[in-house]
């Protein structure tokens, strides 16, 4: 359902970020993208939902191929009409209670009516047990239950596909839980999922498929359960070494 | 103090408090509006980065705020006839106040567009929408809370700003003061009665300001 192929970025000339990055998603996948800091994983989602321009590439979402960088504003609204994208750091509308945080992008984005948005909005606020706290604002919920509404946010315009960029990177351990067990949930559902993550237990548990990056290089991909029993390249193994020598630390 | 002088300040209130209301404050209130408008405007113009518009609002910013504003009112009022471009000294007031506040409020709105993390917008396009729909309800909204006690400022700023309107011969209430003293020559007591009656407005505007922040930070507030 999604495919890129060979995409270029740079943000200074001469340092390239991504390094012809090519990847696939089949419907119902959980795709884990997995790599130590910098190497490109982020920059890669963004410019997978467009909020960077890459330099070069093809993405083919649902059988229509669109160059990357020539890419109209028009296809992209088209695209974005079927995605969702969670934040490192939730990006909540601080001015929004938790119930028009959801509704607004429905009203003013989709052109439903009130009462449809509200009705979608209640349901995805329960998907993600933030009913509760429908008019509460942003800065009035913890990390955790700010990550639940920015789900719900995405979940409730229904989208083929939700990308997830490192979303429990900015969350107090604790609170990492709650986030993982809904994203646990709506994989199981089916939802088909782009994750970049450093939560190890949730790319071999829970993710179908691992895409391992480094200098932005995609350097490995494999099914999750042979990745981290078997990883076939040298940096892929002393990356997974390194994440599990900090979890026996922690 | 004498008889004469509380007799005189008596009978000069009521014109003077009428002056306010009928020129004072419309003229405040108009120059204000308008000054709005263009501080919006432009912050929005410069946020979005807008080629060509962009350098035209750096000029007219940079053009107002290095000329003094009695200057521009002379300018306007006086100089301007000579190109055959005559205005009543009203609406000359309400332009030069309005496009000299728009350049320090267009910089007040400007920082404050800026100060709202680039993540709202992001998060804006994620969910489809457009633009401008992101500017009306998620960006200018946080925007204005920042902005209020500058532009608060810029409000009571106006309000003794417009006592220079009389020098175009716009009779607010300053102007109105001169006239009365012209006939009694009481220059102290009048122009002290005219202060206070700027000093009890500008206060009351600075309570009202006071209670606007704790309105706007009640709840759903950025900070």
């Amino acid at each position: 359902m999604l495919e890129v192929q060979h995409i270029h970025k740079s943000f200074e000339p001469g340092a390239e970020v991504l390094h012809d990055i090519s990847l696939q998603v089949n419907r119902g996948d959980v795709v884990a993208i997995l790599g130590p800091s910098g190497s490109g994983k982020t920059t890669l989602l963004r410019c997978i939902n467009f909020l960077e321009r890459a330099d070069s590439g093809t993405m083919i979402f649902e059988g229509e191929a669109h160059d990357l960088h020539r890419i109209t504003r028009r296809e992209i609204a088209r695209i974005r009409q079927k995605t969702a994208f969670v934040f490192q750091n939730y990006n909540l509308f601080l001015n929004k209670t938790v119930l028009q945080n959801v509704t607004l992008g429905l009203i003013s984005g989709r052109h439903m009516n009130r009462t449809d948005a509200e009705a979608a909005a209640k349901e995805a606020l329960e998907r993600v047990g933030m009913a509760a706290r429908s008019d509460a604002y942003p800065r009035q919920l913890s990390g955790g239950q700010q990550q639940r509404v920015a789900i719900a946010r995405g979940l409730a315009a229904h989208p083929d596909i939700i990308y997830f960029d490192e979303p429990t990177s900015a969350l107090d351990p604790e609170l990492i839980g709650e986030v993982l067990s809904v994203m646990r949930r709506l994989a199981d559902e089916g939802m088909t999922m782009l994750v970049v993550t450093h939560e190890m237990e949730f790319a071999r548990n829970v993710s179908s498929r691992v895409v391992f990056m480094d200098g932005g290089r995609v350097i490995e991909e494999a099914p999750s359960a042979a990745f981290f029993a078997a990883p076939k390249e040298e940096r892929s193994r002393s990356f997974i070494r390194s994440i599990l020598r900090r979890g026996e630390e922690d | 103090m004498n008889e004469r002088i509380i007799k005189i300040l008596t009978d000069a209130f009521p014109q003077l408090i009428e002056k306010f209301f009928t020129m004072t404050i419309p003229l405040t209130a108009l120059s204000f509006a308008l000054a709005l408008v263009i501080a919006v405007l432009t912050a929005m113009i410069q946020y979005a980065k807008v080629r060509g518009l962009q350098t035209l609002c750096r000029l007219y910013i940079w053009i107002v705020r290095c000329t003094p504003l009695l200057v521009q009112l002379y300018l306007v009022f006086y100089g301007l006839p000579s190109l055959g471009i005559v205005l009543d000294a009203f609406p000359t007031a309400v332009l030069v106040f309005g496009i000299n506040e728009g350049a320090y409020m267009a910089e007040t709105m400007r920082g404050a567009l800026e100060a709202v993390p680039t993540g709202q917008l992001e998060a804006g396009y994620c969910v489809s929408m457009s633009y401008l729909s992101i500017m009306r309800h998620v960006i200018l909204p946080q925007a204005f809370r920042t902005a209020f006690p500058g532009l608060s400022n810029s409000l009571i700023s106006m309000v003794k700003g417009t006592s220079l309107a009389s020098v175009i011969t716009v009779t607010e209430m300053f102007r109105q003061a001169i006239v009365i003293n012209g006939r009694v020559y009481e220059s102290l007591a009048l122009y002290t009665e005219v202060a206070l009656i700027y000093l009890a407005f500008c206060s009351a505007l600075t309570l009202l300001q006071r209670w606007g922040e704790k309105k706007l930070n009640a709840y759903g507030g950025t900070r």
